[in-house]
């Protein structure tokens, strides 16, 4: 199929009804509001249900709903309609139902401003909701992503019985770049254990209360075993990283500026590599263990104070250097800058290799 | 008489709330003076004149406490 | 001649499980207190469904509160839902299961107060759902507290000195409140002050699931209901009290009935065959889009682009065509607008890239090009131009204090020349002409195939057509090359 020059936006919309998905239900919020809209143009005419909610707690709900009825069923929004969806969050995950919420981060806290920020970071990958559990999430860092991770989402969520995140920034949600949706459109499928209003469907519940102790343990021993099984979904880029003695870590937007950042920096002598996270749950925790035994420094460029950079110092657990470059506000960190920055660290740390 | 009707009471499911005991017309219905296995006095139906009305299954919050049998007519075998 | 037997009239309804497993520990009880109302409500509801034989079809909603655990009762479809939201869930299930019957049972600190805003727009949307909601003026399950439903002076755990009016507002009318709403099909609302009433109330949650069967929207029942070991009453008390004093409050009756008014449903279409999708979805179909492998490779191509102006002066979409035509001809490409409320104040920028090679960052921090066109935005990203770089600026010539020696600068008032053509609109035009014909890597045909695309009026194209051919006249015939 031809490539199309699509905002990452709609990008996830038309992905998400290839993947099969059914169900849209969401709540207006710059910079997520175009994929509301476009998901009101597409879904309706593609057979889907489409409702625009009185609230991103009513939207989460009702996607629950529409999860439990055994659809594949999405919302999107932004980091103060995130908040609120907290709740069903839990709720979702406690009851083992398949979702995916998109999520285009804004610069915080409070109102912020709609510029885009990695500042949730913790906020998704830290759940946000109460309760044992985990979600899985996927960053995208092109508009061909926007939709390729959008269908991984609902596979992954559908494996794993689980909420599945696609977590980008107002960027990547507004860029346009082309897209080639090379998957075939996927007839949606109905699993067995949700309800349905029919006779084979009669005795399915779908619930997260469980009462007794032991069997709340038991439940969330599973949930434990089912995270720990989709350690094997994680995935990576990795960009001139044989030979550096500089990685520079970062997702999203951000690491397509680190990549341009990675060319200046060798062009000047400075062996400079990239490892981008695709899965930040799960965290490439192994790979960057890896390559620690090699690399000096690693150089974690967030646009926030700094959240990812907790995982990457779990994951290198002192076997290598780790430091922070932030920027926030709705400010993206230019290539220039970033370039300045490491050869200010090379020059004062000596991180080079002789 | 004839039997017009009669009530089962699961003594053992029974709450003794005595809304059935209120909601009966013939007022046949009473609490038992003997605790069941829960601790509740039950209602018990000793009597012969219930009517089979069914008023007292519908005061009645428990699912499965109470059957009510009513006398009617039915097509000779 | 008919002979008369004893015959079984009433005992447990067929859509209760024979045994609640799902409970466990005393398995043919409920867990409800002597006297409570939820067990008559459920009785009711699983009579209700026997009679109407939706067992099958029938989604419980099971709520927040003492009814919780409904779902340890029917032998129904069963979906928990969070305190309050179970509006929300219903809407989802029955949207996604039309044929189902979705009832969703709550009480009122779940329907009235947590989940307000959740019930009100559920029944303002008419969804097609049956709601049973059980008034018994308190918070049961959390031991006491005072619910949105609390009689005025009714003392609670949370309102110790009894229900303050003038403190905690009045008791919420919520069937009257909704009954406000123009939606809604049918509310009712019901007693369990005595057996009587029971009976009326079955008849209520009867005729709210028969307006769901028939399609003809939102349906609830709110049920007075005991609470006898909150309220410190004997069952019967607490039945009294529900006759005596709530229905006082809380008159019984339909608030609003308007099932006949309703249309009659209308079948839904069947979903499209996904054959269809790459029609429905405007992919694109794989005639005549893709360039064949083209001879930039020969030369490495990356422009990096910055594009700004005021708002209305079509500086996005100007970026779009660069970056739609540049993408047919088989390069990379990326655009990245500046949004929000910037754009809607009245400036508007947007960086393009195109290049040879895959493309890393789409941000454009040192352009190689700047098309600016207003002076404002000149003064803002003149600096980011790179030495050799390219400039087009919408005047006669740059500011005096605005200057720059090493890059090529082609000042020309596009905006009035667009004017003679007939729209000032279409200065961007001009300027994208000038740009290509200095630039030099795009051919015409694959311009002009960008602007049939994204431009939806075909006056318009040909308004913009010609406009790109003045401005590609207006500059020097010779390729631009970056120094």
């Amino acid at each position: 199929m031809a490539r199309q020059l699509l905002k990452g936006n709609e990008a996830v919309v038309k992905g998400a009804l290839l993947a099969g998905c059914r169900a849209f239900y969401g709540y207006p919020i710059t910079p997520a509001t175009e994929i509301l809209e476009a998901a009101a143009w597409y879904f309706p005419r593609c057979g889907g249900e489409f409702l625009q909610a009185e609230s991103e707690v009513a939207a989460i709900h009702m996607v629950y709903g529409a999860a439990a009825s055994g659809q594949r069923a999405m919302t999107a929004s932004s980091g103060p309609g995130i908040s609120l969806m907290s709740e069903a969050l839990s709720y979702l995950a406690g009851a083992e139902l398949p979702c995916v919420i998109v999520d285009l981060m804004r610069a915080g806290p409070g109102l912020g401003n709609i510029s885009p920020e990695q500042s949730d970071y913790w906020q998704v990958t830290r759940n946000g909701g109460h309760g044992s559990y985990r979600s899985l999430v996927l960053a995208p860092a092109s508009v061909q992503e926007m939709a390729d991770l959008t269908r991984l989402a609902f596979d992954l969520a559908d494996r794993y019985r689980n909420p599945v995140f696609v977590l980008a920034d107002g960027t990547i949600g507004q860029m346009m770049e082309p897209v080639e949706f090379r998957e075939p459109a996927r007839e949606p499928v109905m699993p067995e254990w949700a309800v349905g209003g029919t006779a084979a469907t009669r005795k399915n519940l779908v619930s997260s209360i469980f009462l007794k102790p032991d069997d709340l343990e038991l439940h969330i021993a599973k949930l434990e075993a089912k995270y720990a099984l989709a350690e094997r979904e994680v995935r990576f880029e990795r960009y001139r990283t044989d030979d550096a003695d500089v990685v520079l870590v970062g997702y999203g937007i951000v690491a397509r500026i680190l990549k341009h950042a990675v060319d200046e920096l060798r062009a000047e002598g400075i062996a400079t590599g990239l490892l981008r996270p695709i899965t930040l749950v799960p965290f490439p925790s192994a790979e960057l263990r890896r390559m620690a035994a090699t690399v000096r420094e690693f150089v974690v460029v967030e646009m926030s104070t700094g959240q990812m950079v907790d995982d990457v110092r779990l994951a290198v657990d002192g076997a290598a250097k780790v430091s922070f470059y932030g920027r926030g506000g709705g400010n993206l960190p230019g290539a220039e800058e970033v370039k300045a920055m490491v050869e200010g660290r090379v020059r004062k740390e000596g991180l080079v290799h002789a | 008489m004839d039997v017009k009707g009669r009530v089962e009471i699961d003594r053992e499911l029974c709450k003794g709330c005595g809304l059935c005991v209120e909601a009966c017309v013939p007022k046949v219905l009473h609490l038992s003076a003997r605790l069941n296995a829960s601790g509740y006095t039950p209602a018990e139906y000793t009597g012969t004149s219930c009517s089979g009305c069914g008023l007292c299954f519908y005061a009645c919050p428990e699912p499965g406490t109470l059957r009510v049998w009513k006398l009617m007519a039915t097509v000779a075998a | 001649m008919p002979e008369k037997e004893l015959c079984i009239t009433h005992e447990k309804p067929l859509a209760f499980f024979p045994h609640f497993e799902r409970k466990g520990e005393g398995e043919d009880q409920t867990h409800y207190c002597p006297g409570c109302g939820h067990g008559i409500v459920h009785k009711l509801l699983a009579e209700t469904i026997d009679e109407l034989g939706i067992q099958d079809r029938t989604i419980l909603i099971s709520p927040v509160g003492c009814s919780v655990f409904a779902y340890y009762y029917f032998d129904t479809g069963n979906v928990q839902a969070a305190h309050g939201r179970a509006p929300a869930v219903a809407t989802a299930v029955k949207r996604a299961h039309p044929n189902s019957i979705v009832i969703s049972y709550q009480g009122d600190g779940d329907l009235a107060a947590i989940g307000a805003a959740e019930i009100l727009h559920c029944a303002n949307r008419n969804e097609n759902v049956t709601v049973l909601f059980v008034n018994n003026t308190i918070y049961g399950m959390t031991g006491g507290q005072m619910a949105p439903t609390s009689l005025p002076g009714q003392k609670t755990t949370t309102s110790p000195g009894g229900r303050d009016p003038g403190r905690d507002g009045y008791p919420m009318r919520v069937s009257e409140l909704l009954a406000t709403l123009e939606s809604p099909a049918f509310i009712e609302r019901a007693s369990l002050g005595n057996v009587k009433t029971i009976l009326q109330a079955k008849k209520a949650i009867r005729r709210a699931i028969e307006c769901q069967m028939e399609g003809k929207g939102f349906s609830m029942v709110e049920l007075l209901s005991p609470c006898p070991t909150i309220w410190k009453l004997d069952p019967v008390a607490a039945q009294k009290r529900v006759h005596d004093e709530m229905e006082r409050y809380f008159e019984p009756g339909i608030k609003c009935d308007r099932r006949a008014s309703r249309p009659e449903p209308r079948e839904a279409a069947p979903p499209p065959p996904l054959a269809d999708f790459s029609r429905l979805l405007n992919l694109p179909d794989d005639n005549g889009r893709t360039a064949p492998a083209h001879a930039h490779d020969a030369e490495r191509l990356d422009w990096r682009i910055r594009i700004a102006g005021f708002g209305g002066q079509g500086v996005l979409l100007l970026g779009q065509l660069l970056a739609e035509a540049a993408m047919d001809d088989g390069l990379e490409v990326s655009w990245l607008p500046s949004y929000g409320p910037e754009m809607r104040s009245g400036t508007s920028n947007c960086h393009v890239r195109i290049s040879s090679h895959p493309i890393d960052s789409p941000l454009v921090t040192r352009a190689n090009a700047l098309l600016a066109l207003n002076e404002p935005s000149l003064r803002k990203f003149l600096d980011t131009v790179e030495p050799g770089g390219l400039v087009l600026y919408n005047g006669d010539h740059l500011p005096d204090d605005c200057r720059r020696d090493n890059v090529s600068v082609y000042a020309l008032p596009f905006a009035e020349i667009a004017n003679q053509l007939g729209s000032a609109k279409v200065g961007n035009m001009v300027m994208l002409g000038a740009f290509l014909a200095l630039s030099h890597f795009l051919p015409d045909e694959r311009m002009e195939a960008a602007l049939a695309r994204l431009v939806s009026s075909e006056r318009w194209v040909e308004i913009d057509k010609k406009a790109l051919a003045v401005g590609r006249e207006r500059v020097p015939a010779e390729e631009f090359r970056h120094a």
